[in-house]
């Protein structure tokens, strides 16, 4: 039987990550998927980024990930979302061509070392002892391995509503995976419903285009990729328009005729994607609601209508699309629905992504109810990385809320577990100003250095960039002025008479480094990039040194683990209700269990006795 | 090793007899050196001090500390412990009073023994049974006490929660769904809201009165005929000497002013002039006085004469339910006629002279006051805690007005979130979701 150190089943955004990962870092990987077409496949949207999403990718490529460079060369419309708004949060968002993502996505895995790819169909996990050891697939043939790490998305248990029709699959015309959901029930892992929904795709050629309101990409595009120096596809433009009153009495009077109203889904939909029927309902005072109308690709037709998400039948979809401008005559390639599917409860995971049932077993993307293609790659490139270094009996790759957005993920996910789809809110993170999508690379391609994940020609440009950033913080540091000298060349600081570093005066926020080099020359000798860095972390400096502290005290009560094999019924002094809670979401560290609601200081200080005594006893 | 330095309250609630402010961290030293005048203390040693308020150089109290220097200590840091007098107005006064110090702040709940955890220190926690102290101020008493406040408090608090919660969203959505169409001018409301906030939490707690009400305590005033014993009701409580906390002269040349603590609790006692006078034109006056009076007391006590209950009419209409009415000199008589007209106030039959049921009626007081001031606000070290978050909200807010950028405005009403959230209740991110999906039609 061939044997490899880990199996990846799943090609989608977060199968092509864990793959991609474990193999980076040496371990023979394996992934298996149904089709080998359809790996790096945009089941919904064609776009990848936004806010905190782009922020995601970022810290992906930051540790050599796969997404951030295949967007790079697939992309044809980029835009940063709140560019006028601060740089803690902005967002890179992109519009991919679904065909060139699909193979630029092949390419660079078919290249990746220590990778094979494999078409099949699983058809069960062979575990001893609770240990995973291989996998077995139709038709008889098996793998033997270490590790497993499942990303079967919408597979597990997926069906498909329109309207009155069900049909199961995973996706459009692709079967669902029941045997391993039927499996993971056997093993006693939770299991709960989610449902999500998609547009009816049109072609391009029968809209009329000529009216509606025209939303063009970033003149400049900015790449998501720390490794990308320039985007070479052709851009292109999208276009918006909207329903209307007529389109909104349509739905309304077909509202019987909606999965989601007449009781057929029982799966939780997200609040922040609702389906347009859900809308016209919710808000129902509303005349109007926004279409982005956006191209799948540059020599593809078929157009993404994104904002109309919906499951009615086939007729109805129909004819609402005829109500709309622009949208008259547009002929349905493929009808809107809804899909539901069996997900994980995400508390049944270690923080490195590690099933607490199953050893060996790791479990990575929408199974775990998150939705949007960089949620799963997130996963999925921590779930690869700590297989892989479990493998050679490493110690985990945790990060945590104060280094990722990835961080942020899991830690919700692991301890709060979720009950709609998961999406990545800038809102969510604790640390934002911090966590920026401009200094990824900062934060995380140290610890990818360390690892041994990132590639020698990042590594490489990371150093240089980092040693201009330090040349250039010394230089700045180094040079003070009085604010006379700062008015008379027409920068606004405090008449105070006090002298100020350049770094220092670079928080005022009409003073750049370019406006800097007026008064000292030899400031035009830094890098842009290094200037830009520079100039944002000016901006946020009294803001950065406030939460260091908080941080500071958040990572102290990380530091204090809470041994995973603890039994919590031996703790005294915890209610039932602490009990349960800490039961089921396992919290790995007293900073964790304190996240958890309803766990009170008290209950906290009782843990930290039986813990420490604990560790006494077994130290003697 | 911590920055910060922190203080509470550390023996059970006050009111009693002794209570125990520790204080933990760097600045512990510094701080006793401040209002104790004390520089090298002598380590585990009680020293008998006067402790001053070092902003106005008026004295707190006379009390005892303890030098605990590091690492010797409960938490492994400097600590000092002051004992003082267990009166609520005397340990709340000392933390008001600590807290003005840089980097020094109100304890959270466990936080000390969190520091003796992370110092290696916790043998000595688990000696003193420390996870029962803790227990005391645990987030669900605290959800349980926010319950129990008066209807008015709550009725503050629940608003400004909802109103930051508003804000809060408001400004989120604008940053993580610049795609969405959002109603115009979003940030320019909340900005109009915050300042709507911030100016009523200025007030409220600008509102001196408050804070001063405590301080110069609840007002007891007595009114009766002339010559039915209230001067020697009055010398009566005066003369106790564990009660007395001071004696004035009255605002006015005819009323006496004592200060007692009963229960804990600061106590005005005022003996009325008006009465005392005769039947002319200026009885008159003074029976208004004595109604002004009455009207602006807590509590009124009517004293009567036990022998003569004549041309009491008068006085009998000013009593209310919420006044104690006492009938003197029962050392006079054995079986007292009692008219109907004071029966229905419960009159207590006291004697001044031999003392009898006096006892009681000192009880049945100290009963009324504490009721009064338990109804009428939280426990006092909640109502610290709460002084100190809405002054760190209100900063918060404040300085989110100042910001220009909506990340930076999004960070100061989370700062100002997390701070009202200690009394109210954390502000989880998931509430701000809500807000927002239920507001706005969120979904490209």
């Amino acid at each position: 039987m061939e044997k490899y150190d880990v199996i990846v089943i799943g090609g989608g955004h977060a199968g092509c990550e864990a793959a991609a990962a474990a193999a980076r870092l040496g371990a023979p990987t394996i992934l298996i998927t149904h089709k080998l077409e359809t790996i790096g496949e945009m089941s919904c949207n064609p776009a990848i980024g936004g806010l905190a999403k782009g922020h995601l990718v970022r810290e992906i490529d930051a540790l050599d990930g796969v997404m951030g460079r295949a967007i790079d060369g697939a992309g044809i419309q980029f835009r940063v979302l709140n560019k006028s708004r601060g740089p803690a949060v902005r967002g890179p968002r992109a519009q991919a061509d679904r065909k060139l993502y699909r193979q630029i996505m092949q390419k660079i895995l078919f290249e990746q070392d220590n990778l094979t790819i494999f078409a099949g169909s699983v058809a069960d996990l062979i575990i001893n002892n609770d240990v995973v050891t291989g996998v077995l697939l139709e038709g008889g043939r098996s793998f033997s391995c270490n590790k497993v790490i499942l990303t079967t998305g919408t597979f597990l248990r997926g069906e498909i509503h329109i309207g009155e029709e069900r049909i199961p699959a995973g996706r459009m015309g692709e079967a669902p995976a029941a045997g391993l959901s039927r499996m993971l029930a056997e093993k006693g892992f939770e299991l709960g419903r989610l449902k999500t929904g998609t547009p009816p795709r049109l072609d391009g050629q029968t809209i009329n285009w000529g009216g509606l309101t025209v939303q063009k990409g970033d003149a400049h595009p900015v790449p998501f990729s720390f490794m990308t120096k320039a985007i070479t596809n052709r851009q292109i433009d999208c276009h918006i328009t909207s329903t209307n009153p007529e389109s909104h009495k349509i739905i309304m009077q077909n509202l019987d005729r909606a999965p989601m109203y007449s009781g057929q889904i029982e799966g939780t939909g997200p609040r922040y994607c609702p389906s347009i029927e859900d809308k016209v309902v919710r808000f129902s005072e509303r005349e109007h609601h926004q279409i982005f109308l956006e191209p799948e690709g540059l020599d593809d037709q078929t157009v993404y209508p994104n904002g109309i998400s919906t499951s009615l039948p086939r007729d109805v979809q129909h004819a609402f699309l005829k109500t709309i401008p622009g949208l008259e005559n547009a002929k349905i390639l493929r009808p809107g629905y809804a899909i539901e599917y069996d997900y994980i409860d995400p508390r049944e995971l270690t923080a490195a992504l590690e099933t607490r049932k199953i050893s060996g077993l790791y479990l990575a993307g929408q199974i775990n109810g998150t939705t949007g293609y960089e949620e799963a790659a997130a996963q999925g490139l921590m779930a690869g990385l700590n297989a892989a270094i479990a493998c050679g009996g490493g110690k985990d790759f945790i990060l945590d809320r104060a280094d990722a957005y990835i961080g942020v993920l899991i830690d919700d996910l692991i301890s709060r577990g979720t009950s709609e789809p998961y999406r990545m809110f800038t809102s969510r993170a604790e640390y934002r100003l911090l966590l920026r999508a401009d200094n990824a690379d900062q934060r995380l391609t140290p610890l990818g250095i360390n690892l041994g994940c990132v590639s020698l020609e990042r590594k490489k440009l990371f150093e240089e960039k980092f040693e201009a950033l330090g040349l250039a913080r010394g230089l700045l540091t180094g040079l003070s002025a009085k604010p006379r000298e700062m008015i008379e060349n027409e920068m606004a600081v405090t008449r105070d008479g006090k002298s100020r570093s350049a770094l220092q005066l670079l928080a005022y926020p009409d003073v750049t480094v370019e406006s800097l080099s007026t008064i000292w020359p030899k400031l035009k000798n830094i890098r842009p990039d290094v200037a830009e860095q520079l100039e944002i972390e000016a901006r946020y400096v009294t803001y950065l040194q406030r939460q260091s502290a908080d941080i500071e005290a958040f990572r102290r009560d990380e530091a204090l683990e809470i041994p995973a094999d603890l039994d919590l019924d031996k703790v005294g002094g915890l209610s039932n209700e602490v009990r349960e809670k800490l039961k089921s979401s396992r919290p790995a560290s007293f900073g964790a269990a304190a996240r958890i609601s309803g766990v009170t200081p008290a209950a906290l200080t009782a843990l930290l006795r039986y813990v420490r005594r604990n560790e006494r006893v077994i130290n003697h | 090793m911590f920055k910060d330095s922190i203080f509470a309250p550390s023996s059970g609630g006050a009111p009693a007899g002794i209570s125990v402010v520790r204080v933990s961290g760097p600045s512990a030293g510094k701080i006793l050196n401040t209002i104790a005048g004390v520089c090298t203390p002598k380590p585990r040693h009680a020293t008998h001090v006067t402790l001053t308020n070092p902003k106005n150089g008026e004295p707190l109290d006379t009390g005892l500390f303890i030098w605990f220097p590091a690492p010797a200590s409960f938490t492994g840091e400097d600590v000092v412990e002051f004992q003082i007098h267990g009166g609520v107005a005397t340990v709340e006064a000392l933390c008001r009073v600590l807290g003005t110090f840089e980097n020094c702040r109100l304890a959270e709940p466990g936080e000390f023994s969190r520091r003796a955890f992370y110092n290696e220190k916790l043998d000595l926690a688990e000696l003193e049974g420390l996870s029962d102290l803790i227990a005391a101020e645990t987030e669900a008493q605290r959800k349980q006490a926010l319950q129990q406040l008066s209807g008015s408090l709550s009725e503050i608090y629940e608003p400004w929660r909802k109103a930051l919660l508003e804000c809060l969203a408001h400004t989120e959505a604008v940053i993580d769904f610049p795609e969405e169409e959002l109603p115009d001018d979003l940030l320019g409301n909340t900005k109009h809201n915050i300042l709507g906030m911030t100016k009523k939490i200025t007030q409220y707690l600008d509102d001196g009165n408050r804070g001063e009400k405590l301080r110069e305590g609840f007002q007891i005033v007595i009114a009766g005929a002339p010559n039915v014993g209230k001067s020697s009701l009055l010398n009566y409580l005066a003369e106790r000497d564990v009660a007395i906390v001071s004696e004035q002269a009255g605002t006015t040349r005819d009323v006496i002013e004592v200060r007692l603590d009963l229960g804990g609790y600061p106590v005005t006692v005022a003996d009325t002039a008006g009465l005392r006078q005769t039947r002319d034109a200026i009885e008159f006056e003074g029976v208004k006085r004595a109604e002004s009076r009455a009207t602006n007391a807590d509590l009124t006590l009517f004293v009567f004469d036990i022998l003569s209950f004549d041309g009491d009419q008068r006085v009998v209409e000013l009593i209310t339910s919420n006044d104690l009415v006492l009938i003197n000199k029962a050392d006079l008589l054995k079986e007292p006629k009692i008219p109907e007209f004071l029966k229905v106030f419960d009159p207590i039959i006291i004697s001044v002279k031999n003392g009898q049921n006096l006892e009681d009626f000192l009880k049945v007081l100290t009963n009324r006051v504490v009721k009064q001031f338990s109804v009428n606000a939280p426990a006092p070290l909640s109502r610290l805690r709460h002084r100190e978050a809405l002054e760190r909200t209100n900063f918060a807010l404040q300085r989110s007005l100042n910001t220009g950028a909506a990340e930076l405005m999004a960070e100061d009403l989370r700062i100002a979130a997390r701070e009202l959230g200690k009394i109210t209740g954390r502000v989880d991110v998931e509430d701000v979701l809500d807000v927002i999906f239920h507001e706005f039609c969120i979904g490209k």
